[in-house]
C-alpha cells in the first residue's frame, strides 16, 4: 500500500485513506454530474440534421477537457439517439483510407472483425467504397434482421437511427482528407443517414476556411456553442469548494495556485480538479491530524479514540496554541497536561469549525450578491476572487471592502432591495441557526424598505441594512487561519501543489547537475557550501566547470580542468608528475560528459573559433 | 416549347420521357445522343463534357444512360472519382457493373492497367457487348493526380479491350488543363454553357408547392432571382435559397391579407429577408431550421441568433495570448529591430537606419516570416508582465497553438532541436486578442513606427 509508505503518523494511515478515497469518489461524483450536466446543454435536438457543427469554442488550449465532453457526448447519444456512433482524432487520420478505416472500426466494432483481417498489411490499401458500401449492408443488417450477436434495438424500421460521426478536433485535420470524405458521404446520404460533429476548439469560421464552398455547400450546419471554460469551473468550483459539504479545504494560496494555473496555462476544468485531487492525496498522506477531517460525526468519534502521539500534535498546532495562550492560567495547565479534558474541547472546536464552515458561504455568497454588480468590482466580478480575499486575511479590512461598502451606500431603492431579496433567497436554503437568525432580521429589513415611501428614512434604513450586511461580515468571513484546529482541515502547502503540477524540466535538470545529492542521495556527494564535490559524476563536473567560462568554451582548458579535478578524485598525489595527466579514459569520459551538456543543450558547436564550443546558458560563476 | 429529343434506334416514347426530364438541355442531350448513335453501333471512345458546377453535366448523362427509370437504361459503369483512393477500387467498380461481383474479384491485390484490360477482354469475350457500354466518369479532373497512364488509356479503352465501349469524362475544368505532355488520344468536346436567366426562371420554376398555383410560385422565383442573380448563378445553391424562403413569402397568403394576384404586396413583405438572406445563408452556416427560427425571432427582437462568421472570439489562457502576441511579433518584425523593441537602452535608432533595401515595403504585405522558438521566448518573456518560469506547461502551450492552426510549424516535426514556426492569425485578431491583456501591439510593429 503506498499510502502507508512514508506517510507521516503511520498508526492511523488507513483510516485517513479510507477517508481520502471517500472524498474523492465524492467529489468525482458531483464532477461527473456537473460535466453531465455541461455536455446536455448540446445535445438536445441532434436528431434532425444531417450535419451539424458543433464548436467547443470554450476548450481552448490543450484539449485535455475536449476528450472528457466528447466521451459523454458520444454515450449519451448511444443511450438516446443511435448506436452508431464514431469519434475520430486527427492524429489518427493522416490519409483518407485510415479515416474510412477509423470511422469503419468505431461503427461496427466487435460486429465485422473479418474485415480487419483483411485489411491487414498491404489491404491497408482500403477501399473506401467497399467501406461505404459495406456500411450500407451492415446498418441494415444490425436494424432489420435481429438475429446478429448485437441485441439490435427494436425499433422502428423506417425511422432509421442516424450513423454519427465525431471529429474531435477539426482544426488539426488534413482539409483535403475531410473535403474528399465528406464529398464521397455525400454520395451515400440518400441511403445513409450521416450526421457529422465537428469539434471546433477556436472560431466556428474555421469551418469555412478548412472547406472550400463545393464542399460546405453539402453539409447543413448547425452550431452548437457549449459553456466557456470559467463558467465550467465557476459551477465546479461552486460545487467543490463552496460548500461545507467537503471538509477537505484549500487555503488561499493552494487555491490561488491551482486557479492560476487554470487562468494562466492551460484552461482545463480537468486538470483543475485533479489538482484538488492531489491537494486532498497530499493532506491526508502528510497530516496524521487529517483523521478528523471528516463529518462532525466521524470526527467527533476519531478525536476520542486519538493517541496520546497525536494529541501532542494537536497541542503542538498553531492555531491550537494560540487558542491556549488566551486561556486562563488553570486552563491551559489542565489543556496542555490532561488529554482528556483536551479531547473534550477539542470536541467542541470541531464542532465550532463546523459551525465557522455552515456560516462562512452563505454570508459569502450574500456579499457576493451584493458587490458583484458594483461599477468596476472592487471585489472581484466572480465569487471565487471574493472567496480568495475572504482566505487571506480580515476582509472588512480591505480597502476594496470599503469602497464597496461606499458604493453600496448610494445604491438605489430598487437595486437594493432586489439585491437584497437575492441574499435573503441564498440565506433561505441554509439550515444553521444563526442564517436563520439572519434571514429574520433581513426579511424585517426589506418588508421596512417596502413601507418606507420617504427619502430620508430610506438613507436611514439603508445604513442600516448595510451595517447589517457589514456585522455579518465582520462575524462570519473571518478567515479560516484564525479559526482553532483549522490545520485539520485546510491543505496550506501550496508549493508541494506548484511543484508537481507545474512541471519545470530546466530547474531540475539544472538542480540534479549542480547538487547531485539531491537526486542520488548519496553522503559521499554532500558538501557543505554547495559546490560540487570531486566525487560527483563527470557530468555534474564538467557542467560546474563549464559554469565558470564565457560564452565560448576552449575544450582543450575544459579537459585540462576537468582532469585535475578527477586526479583529485581519485586521491593522487597533487605532487606527483601523473597529477591532472589526461589519460585515454578520462578522455573518453570527458568527451562523454560534454555530449551529454550538449544533448541537454547547454552548449553548441560553433564555427566562429576552432576548438571552442558555445555556451547556450547564462548565469553561473 | 420543348424540341423533342429525336434518335432511331431509342423508343419515341421513352425519348420524349428523357427530354422531358431535362429541360433547357436540350441540345446538348440531343448533341450526346447522336454522338452515341444506336445502341448496337460503336460509339467514339471518349467523351469529355464539361461546364460550370450545376449545369446539368451529371444529371444529363443520368437521364440517358442512366438507371432511372425514366431514362434510356443503356449499360453503364459509374465511377466517382473522389471514391477511387487507388486505381483498383476504379478497375472494381467498372468490372463489378458490367460482370458482376465475380469478374471483381478476379483483380489481383494491386491490380495494373494491363490486369484490367486482360480481365475485361477474357469476360468481355464470355459475354460480348450487345449495346455500347459506357463507363462515366465523375470529377474526372482528379485522374491528373493519378498514375500518368490512366487517363490516356482510358481515352482509348475502346481499342485496348476490343469492345464496344465509351467513355465519358465529367468534369468542371476544360480539356486544355488535362492534355498530358506527352500527348494521348483527343476525346471529343462538349461543352455545357451556364444556364441563363430565363433558363434558370424556367427550372426553378418546375418545382412548385403543390397547394400554390404555379404562377404564384413562378413570380415567387422571379422575385428571388431578381435579388441573388447578380451575386449567385448556382442552380443548387438557388433551390436552396428558394425553398428555404418560400414559407416566409406565403405567410400573408396563409393569413389571408393578401391575395395571390398582388405581386406588389409579396415582394415588399419577402424583400428585407432576402435581402439578410443574402449575408448569410449563401455559406450554408445555419441549418434551415434554425433559419427559421431566425425569422420568428426577428419579430420579436433583432440578432439574437448568429451566423458562423459572428463567431469570431476566440477563448485562450492568459500565457497563450501572450505567446500568440509573440509569434506575432517575431513574424512581422525583422530578428534586427528585436533590439530596438525590447531593450530597455536601445538609444535612439531610427527607422530609416534599419532600412535595407528590399525593406520598404510593408512586412504585413509580405506575410509571416518563420522565426525560431528561441526568439518566440525571448520575446514572450519580454512582453510578458510577470515573470514566468520556464514551465513545461509554456512549452505545451506553444504545441497547441499549433493544433488550433493559430501557429504553424514551418520545420518538418522530425525537428527537435530548434523548430521553426510562423504565426497564422490576421492583423485583427491579434489586436484583438492584445486588447484583453491590454497589450499595446501596434506600438511594437515595426510597420506601424
Amino acid at each position: 500500500d503506498y499510502f502507508t509508505d512514508g506517510c507521516e503518523g503511520a498508526e492511523n494511515s488507513e483510516v485517513r485513506f479510507k477517508l481520502c478515497q471517500d472524498l474523492w469518489d465524492k467529489i468525482k461524483a458531483d464532477t461527473e454530474v456537473t460535466c453531465q450536466i455541461y455536455s446536455t446543454c448540446y445535445t438536445t435536438g441532434l436528431i434532425h440534421f444531417v450535419c451539424l457543427a458543433f464548436p467547443v469554442s470554450s476548450v481552448g488550449v490543450n484539449v485535455p477537457d475536449h476528450d472528457m465532453t466528447f466521451q459523454s457526448l458520444s454515450e449519451l447519444l448511444q443511450q438516446s439517439v443511435t448506436p452508431h456512433v464514431a469519434s475520430v482524432q486527427a492524429k489518427e487520420c493522416g490519409a483518407l483510407k485510415h479515416l474510412m478505416k477509423r470511422v469503419l472500426e468505431r461503427l461496427m466494432d466487435t460486429v465485422v472483425t473479418v474485415d480487419d483481417e483483411e485489411e491487414e498489411g498491404e489491404e491497408a490499401d482500403l477501399k473506401a467504397l467497399k467501406v461505404l458500401s459495406s456500411l450500407c449492408v451492415f446498418r441494415n443488417s444490425s436494424t432489420g434482421t435481429p438475429g446478429k450477436k448485437r441485441s439490435s434495438p427494436a425499433k422502428d424500421e423506417q425511422q432509421q437511427p442516424p450513423v454519427v460521426i465525431i471529429f474531435k478536433d477539426l482544426e488539426a485535420f488534413n482539409p483535403r482528407v475531410l473535403q474528399d470524405f465528406i464529398l464521397i458521404c455525400s454520395r451515400y446520404i440518400e441511403r445513409l443517414p450521416l450526421m457529422f460533429i465537428f469539434g471546433i476548439a477556436t472560431a466556428p469560421s474555421t469551418i469555412q476556411h478548412m472547406l472550400p464552398h463545393s464542399v460546405s455547400s453539402l453539409l447543413c450546419i448547425e452550431l452548437f456553442q457549449s459553456l466557456s471554460c470559467t463558467q465550467h469551473l465557476a459551477t465546479v468550483i461552486d460545487k467543490l469548494i463552496l460548500t461545507p459539504k467537503f471538509p477537505f479545504k484549500l487555503n488561499g494560496k493552494a487555491m490561488q495556485v491551482l486557479i492560476s494555473i487554470f487562468l494562466y496555462h492551460d484552461f482545463s476544468v480537468r486538470n483543475f480538479i485533479k489538482g484538488i485531487q492531489l491537494a486532498l492525496l497530499e493532506h491526508f498522506h502528510s497530516q496524521p491530524l487529517s483523521v478528523l477531517c471528516c463529518r462532525k460525526k466521524e470526527a467527533l468519534l476519531h478525536m476520542t479514540q486519538l493517541s496520546h502521539r497525536d494529541v501532542e500534535r494537536i497541542r503542538q498546532l498553531l492555531s491550537f496554541k494560540r487558542y491556549v495562550e488566551k486561556q486562563e492560567q488553570q486552563e491551559q495547565v489542565n489543556l496542555l497536561k490532561d488529554d482528556n479534558h483536551l479531547k473534550e474541547v477539542c470536541q467542541r472546536l470541531i464542532k465550532d469549525l463546523n459551525k465557522y464552515h455552515k456560516n462562512y458561504y452563505p454570508v459569502l455568497r450574500c456579499l457576493h450578491t451584493l458587490t458583484s454588480s458594483l461599477p468596476r468590482y472592487p471585489l472581484g466580478k466572480q465569487i471565487r476572487e471574493l472567496h480568495l480575499i475572504c482566505l487571506e486575511k480580515n476582509v472588512w479590512e480591505n480597502e476594496d471592502y470599503q469602497t464597496a461598502m461606499k458604493l453600496l451606500r448610494m445604491l438605489a431603492k430598487d437595486e437594493l432591495i432586489t439585491l437584497l431579496q437575492r441574499c435573503a433567497e441564498t440565506l433561505q436554503s441554509v439550515k444553521s441557526k444563526k442564517m436563520k437568525n439572519a434571514l429574520v432580521q433581513l426579511e424585517e429589513l426589506l418588508t421596512k424598505f417596502k413601507q418606507s415611501k420617504k427619502l430620508s428614512p430610506f438613507e436611514v434604513l439603508r445604513n442600516e441594512a448595510l451595517d447589517f450586511i457589514d456585522g455579518l461580515v465582520r462575524s462570519y468571513l473571518s478567515p479560516p487561519e484564525s479559526q482553532t484546529l483549522n490545520e485539520v482541515c485546510y491543505y496550506s502547502s501550496s508549493a508541494t501543489v506548484r511543484r508537481h503540477l507545474n512541471a519545470t524540466p530546466r530547474t531540475s535538470i539544472q538542480a540534479a547537475l549542480s547538487s547531485p545529492y539531491y537526486y542520488l542521495q548519496n553522503d559521499n556527494l554532500k558538501t557543505e557550501d554547495g559546490s560540487v564535490s570531486n566525487a560527483a559524476p563527470d557530468i555534474c563536473i564538467a557542467y560546474k566547470l563549464h559554469l565558470e567560462c564565457g560564452r565560448l568554451i576552449n575544450l582543450y582548458d575544459w579537459l585540462e580542468a576537468y582532469a585535475t579535478v578527477v586526479s583529485a578524485a581519485e586521491g593522487n598525489d597533487p605532487d606527483s608528475d601523473n597529477f591532472g595527466k589526461v589519460d585515454e579514459v578520462k578522455h573518453a569520459r570527458f568527451i562523454q560528459a560534454v555530449s551529454e551538456l550538449e544533448f541537454l543543450g547547454f552548449i553548441k558547436s560553433t564555427k566562429q573559433k576552432t576548438d571552442h564550443v558555445a555556451r547556450l546558458t547564462w548565469g553561473g560563476c | 416549347m420543348t424540341a423533342l429529343l429525336q434518335h432511331p434506334g431509342y423508343e419515341e416514347e421513352r425519348l420524349q420521357r428523357v427530354a422531358e426530364q431535362l429541360p433547357c438541355r436540350e441540345v446538348q442531350a440531343g448533341l450526346l445522343l447522336s454522338l452515341m448513335g444506336q445502341p448496337q453501333q460503336y460509339s467514339y471512345p471518349s467523351i469529355f463534357i464539361y461546364g460550370h458546377r450545376a449545369s446539368g453535366k451529371s444529371h444529363v448523362i443520368y437521364q440517358t444512360v442512366g438507371h432511372y427509370s425514366s431514362s434510356l437504361q443503356l449499360p453503364h459503369a459509374t465511377v466517382s472519382c473522389v471514391e477511387c483512393v487507388s486505381v483498383a477500387l476504379l478497375f472494381e467498380q467498372v468490372l463489378l457493373s458490367f460482370f458482376g461481383c465475380d469478374a471483381a474479384s478476379l483483380l489481383p491485390r494491386s491490380p495494373s492497367l494491363s490486369d484490367f484490360v486482360r480481365i475485361y477482354k477474357q469476360q468481355c469475350s464470355q459475354s460480348p457487348a450487345k449495346q455500347t457500354r459506357y463507363i462515366v466518369m465523375e470529377k474526372a479532373e482528379l485522374l491528373r493526380d493519378t498514375d500518368a497512364n490512366l487517363l490516356p488509356a482510358l481515352l482509348r479503352l475502346q481499342e485496348l479491350v476490343e469492345d464496344n465501349i465509351t467513355v465519358i469524362l465529367l468534369s468542371e475544368i476544360a480539356w486544355d488543363k488535362f492534355r498530358p505532355n506527352t500527348g494521348c488520344f483527343e476525346p471529343l468536346l462538349l461543352h455545357f454553357p451556364d444556364y441563363s436567366k430565363g433558363e434558370l426562371q424556367q427550372i426553378l420554376s418546375q418545382d412548385r408547392h403543390p397547394s400554390y398555383s404555379a404562377e404564384l410560385y413562378s413570380s415567387y422565383i422571379n422575385i428571388l432571382l431578381g435579388v441573388f442573380y447578380s451575386v449567385c448563378r448556382d442552380l443548387r445553391e438557388l433551390r436552396h435559397l428558394a425553398a428555404l424562403n418560400f414559407s416566409k413569402f406565403c405567410e400573408p397568403l396563409a393569413e389571408g391579407k393578401v391575395k395571390e394576384t398582388d405581386t406588389h404586396k409579396l415582394w415588399r413583405n419577402i424583400e428585407p429577408h432576402l435581402k439578410k438572406a443574402m449575408q448569410t445563408v449563401y455559406l450554408r452556416e445555419v441549418s434551415s431550421l434554425q433559419w427559421e427560427q431566425m425569422q420568428q425571432m426577428e419579430e420579436k427582437e433583432t440578432g439574437a441568433l448568429r451566423g458562423l462568421s459572428a463567431h469570431t472570439h476566440v477563448e485562450l489562457p492568459y500565457y497563450s495570448k501572450f505567446l500568440l502576441i509573440a509569434a506575432y511579433l517575431a513574424s512581422y518584425n525583422p530578428a534586427r529591430t528585436d533590439k530596438r523593441f525590447f531593450l530597455k537602452h536601445h538609444g535612439k535608432i531610427r527607422k530609416t537606419n534599419f532600412l535595407k533595401k528590399n525593406e520598404k515595403t510593408s512586412n504585413h504585405l509580405l506575410g509571416p516570416k518563420p522565426f525560431p522558438l528561441d526568439r518566440l521566448l525571448a520575446i514572450f518573456y519580454s512582453v510578458v508582465d510577470s515573470r514566468v518560469a520556464p514551465t513545461a506547461s509554456i512549452f505545451s502551450q506553444i504545441s497547441s497553438l499549433v493544433t488550433l492552426q493559430l501557429l504553424t510549424q514551418v520545420s518538418h516535426d522530425d525537428q527537435l532541436d530548434a523548430p521553426k514556426y510562423k504565426c497564422a492569425v490576421s492583423m485583427d485578431f491579434i489586436c484583438a486578442i492584445s486588447r484583453t491583456v491590454n497589450f499595446d501591439i501596434v506600438k511594437y510593429l515595426y510597420d506601424f513606427l
